[in-house]
Order: C-alpha cells, then structure tokens, then sequence
C-alpha cells in the first residue's frame, strides 16, 4: 500500500499544533539520529488534561503528519488516557502500513508526548 | 567494453525480479551464479570442516579454502598469501587491527590520525582506542569538493603511530590518492604505518598492494559479489608476526600448557574458531568473475554510467538536486549521493522504493562527514558491473514521482 495518503500529505504540508508553547509549557527534544528527524514538543497541562501542545523540528513526511495528528488527538485527554497509547494506536491513527524502518518515524512523537507526561 | 546483456543474465535475482533496479551495490553486491553455486558445491559435496580431518573430503575442503587465499593473494599482488588473514567483513579486519597492532604500538601521548570522511568502521575503532591509551586522534578535513585537505607538517608527526584512511569514500565517492598520500606521509615519519580502508575500492579498480605503498588494506567478500561472512585483512608480514593475536582458540594455536601457550604463525594466528568455511571457499569465483571482466573494464563502464547519471540528474532537476562529491569523473567511483529540495532522505527513498528502484537513505555510517556537510542525511545511488542506462531512467523518473508527490 503507498503510505503517501492524501490525508498523510496533507498533514505533512499543513500540520497542524506547529511551533512552540514559551509561556509555562514543559519541553522535550527526540531525534532519530539514524534518519535525522528531530523534534521538540511542548505541552501545557489543566489539572490533569492536556491544554495545549505544539511540536516543531525537522522530520520525514511520516513523522510530521504522526506528529500533526497526535498532538491534534491529545489535548483534553489525560495523562492516564496518553499513557496508555502504543504503536498499535499510531499505526491505527496513520491508517498505512509501516515497514520496519519506517514505523521509527512514526513513533518519534509518541516518545516526545510520553517524555512530558 | 563490457557486455551488459551476458553479465546480467550470470544474476540469477535478474530472472526472480526482472524489473529491479539496484543502486546500492556499495552497502552490498549481486550475487553471481557461480558464487552460489560454489556454496552449494561444499554443502552438498564436501561440508568437512578444514584443517582438522584426514579423510578425503576434509581435506577437500582445506584445499578448496586456502585456494582462496591464494587467488585473494594474487588478485592484490601479494608477496604471499601468508599475508591474508580471513575476517568476517571490512569491520571486523579494521577492529582486529586497532586492537592486536593498535593495543600493541600505541601509547600514551601518541597519535592516531584519520579523516572525517570514514566508514564509522574506520574511524570508531581509532577512536575509543585513542581514549583507552591516552592517544590524540587527528581528523582530516575535506574541502567543499570533497577532497581531502593535508596540512603535511601539521597533521602527520614523529609521535604519528598510525595513519588509517578510506582508499574510496562510501558517500561523496572521493578517491583518495593513496599512492602519493602514504610517499608524503612516510617521508615525514617513516615508521608511520598507514592502513587503507579498501572496501569501496577492491570491487571496483585494480589494487596491486606492492604499488600502493600502504602496510595494510581490509575489504569484504560481500560488496564484491562475493558471499557475506568473509572479510579480509592484508598486512605486512612483519608487522603481521609482531601483532598480538585477537581471539584465543581452537585453530590459531600451536601448544597450550597450564601456564601458556604458543599460537600458530599467520595468518592462523588472527583465524580463530571455525570459519566461514562454504562461504570463503565460494569468494574465488566472485574473484574469478571479475578477473574474467577485467578490472579497467569495470573501472570504465562505472566511470561512463555514473557520469550518464549525474548529467541526467542535472539536467532534469537543476537546482534544486544537491550532488556531493568530486565534480571530476575520474576522482570518483561510481557512488553518487544527493539531496533533492527540502525533501527527507526518507521519503525519497521510500518513494523510489515503490517504483522499483533500490537506493540507500541516511547517514551512511558516516555521521561525521554528514554533520561536516552540515545535512542529517542523504540519498545515495551507487553502481556496479550490471547496473546499466535504463536503471539510470528508472531513478530519474522515480524522482520525478517524489516531485509529484511531495511537492
Ligand atoms: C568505506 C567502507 N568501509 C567499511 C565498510 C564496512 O564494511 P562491512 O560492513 O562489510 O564490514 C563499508 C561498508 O559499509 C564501507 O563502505
């Protein structure tokens, strides 16, 4: 199946929750030395929801529309609620069929997420 | 001239996969008929283990594995072939030295100089073994045509043990000047000893080990249509006699007391345990088939189809595709690495990947030369003896698909 999906792409060209919280927000930075990507997330926390959460960096099209989406599907969610998530959960999300080497890509921003919980 | 046609129907993958297009022979080759078949021969015929039976077929299979180092031995030019030691790959013959001769030389305040255009393989090693002693590892730099820089009197002193350099880079495809590299380097300490990392080079030119100068090469069997599991080292029998052994065990020994032992001479000496035995047996006829082609030939046909590509990639994506590397055909191998627009190396390869074409993405083994070239990646397209125009096609129109895609 080509992984490259309309809605992947549009992500990648559009991604949503791009940039940076600098007002309270705590801050992690992933990267994927082996391909390059690097990415920085920063969250701001309301009890115990998320309130808001922005990523920035430089990433494969993978990467960035896993990351444009994840941040779209986690705010107003708990703590416990985005502890639980795993690959299954990103390959679901993606809705395309990852090759060993490329499912790294599309986990980048779950690690960064689960860094800052 | 080489015959395209005749030396793609010796690939059996060619028959299984008739559309493939292979363009990244330097992480590892095609396999010929012959190889495969040579493997089979041992396992069906005579699978003895060597050295260590008198019936028939295990000393079959003793004549059939030094043979090899016989036809290695010649393929080089080797004063003999007592000078091959068998390793399992490039990486293995390059770690075998910084500990047996590195461990053994090097001390304190030394120096271990290499390039930031190695294989890690090259480079890790004289690394953490500069550390451990107490050593200073000095790094060449590469102008922006990706030619080595030498600052002679800078670089190489009287406190140089050690001078270890790739012969081709696996990534910009620079060749080095070796030949002139290790004249410049053992006029200003002669007891320098310089080991070349030939992995990109043995399978693509001639090597006559006499000429070049150098007191050691390493290169693997794999990335020269040859099996995996079987490296190479040829050093300098001197130096090969004074080194420590690397592993202790069972072949490599001559008498083992409560308190000591005595090891073999070499090359046994480096050749411990069981080794890759069908696979090393099979090398030869990888050897054989290039010899068959002619070493200038293949130099010749990789010359003419990596200047094919680079004008096509030009032509067709212009500025926006980035070559590395040498701009000189003749100073570069038949590698090219690239970055098109602001596209990640992944995703181009991914993209190429489902068209059929097989290229590398990433760093290559070489993060200092990528961090140097100020990139976290790229794409790389390399070629070999059955690589031909429309694999060149292949890849552009495969790239023009990662435009459409992408843009
Ligand atoms: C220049 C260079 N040196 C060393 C190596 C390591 O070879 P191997 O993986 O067979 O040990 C490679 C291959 O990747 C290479 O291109």
């Amino acid at each position: 199946m080509n992984i490259y999906q309309d809605i992947i792409l549009d992500h990648y060209h559009h991604p949503h929750n791009q940039g940076r919280l600098d007002i309270s927000g705590k801050s992690v930075q992933v990267s994927n030395p082996l391909c390059g990507d690097k990415i920085e997330m920063t969250i701001v926390f309301e009890k115990n929801k998320v309130k808001e959460v922005k990523f920035q960096g430089e990433g494969c099209v993978i990467s960035t529309a896993s990351a444009s989406m994840l941040t779209d599907y986690a705010k107003n969610k708990s703590k416990q609620e985005l502890k639980k998530l795993d690959s299954k959960f990103i390959i679901k999300m993606l809705g395309i069929d990852l090759g060993m080497t490329r499912i790294k890509c599309a986990l980048l921003p779950l690690e960064a997420l689960h860094k800052l919980l | 001239m080489i015959d395209l046609k005749k030396i793609r129907k010796e690939f059996p993958i060619f028959q299984n996969q008739p559309e493939l297009a292979y363009l990244d022979s330097t992480a590892t080759s095609l396999k010929p008929k012959a190889v495969i078949e040579k493997i089979r021969e041992y396992y069906e015929e005579y699978s003895a283990n060597v050295f260590r039976g008198i019936y028939p077929m295990s000393e079959k299979a003793t004549v059939e594995f030094e043979e090899t180092r016989e036809v290695i031995s010649k393929f080089i030019n080797a004063n003999k072939s007592e000078e091959v030691v068998f390793t399992r790959n490039a990486t293995e013959s390059l770690n075998l030295l910084a500990y047996s001769l590195g461990r053994k030389i090097i001390e304190d305040g030394d120096e271990i100089v290499t390039t930031i255009m190695e294989h890690h393989s090259n480079f890790v090693p004289w690394q953490v073994l500069a550390a451990e002693v107490g050593a200073t590892l000095k790094v060449i730099d590469i102008n922006d045509h990706g030619y080595l820089v030498i600052n002679w009197d800078e670089v190489i002193t009287k406190k140089t043990k050690i001078l270890a350099l790739t012969y081709v880079s696996n990534v910009l495809g620079t060749i080095n000047p070796v030949k002139e590299i290790v004249i410049a380097a053992k006029k200003i300490n002669p007891k320098i000893i310089v080991i070349v990392d030939a992995a990109q080079a043995v399978p693509h030119t001639k090597i006559n080990v006499q000429d070049l100068g150098a007191d050691f090469i390493v290169f693997s069997s794999h990335k020269m249509l040859g099996p995996t599991g079987v490296g190479v080292l040829w050093g300098k029998e001197k130096y090969l006699k004074e080194m420590y052994p690397f592993m202790y065990g069972g072949d490599m020994i001559e008498e083992v007391y409560i308190d000591h032992s005595t090891y073999k001479d070499p090359p046994h000496k480096f050749e411990a345990g069981t080794p890759a035995i069908g696979e090393i047996i099979a090398f030869k006829e990888a050897i054989k088939f290039l010899k068959k082609i002619g070493m200038e030939n293949i130099r010749d046909h990789e010359k003419k189809i990596t200047d094919y590509a680079i004008n096509r990639l030009i032509d067709t994506f212009g500025q926006s595709i980035k070559i590395y590397g040498p701009k000189k055909i003749e100073d570069r191998g038949g590698i090219i690495s690239f970055s098109l627009d602001k596209f990640h190396p992944h995703d181009i390869a991914q993209i190429l990947a489902d068209n059929g074409v097989c290229v590398r993405a990433g760093h290559h083994c070489a993060m200092p030369l990528h961090t140097r070239l100020n990139v976290p990646a790229t794409v790389r397209a390399s070629f070999y003896i059955y690589n031909d125009e429309k694999d060149v096609e292949k890849l552009v129109e495969g790239l023009k698909k990662v435009n459409k895609t992408l843009k």
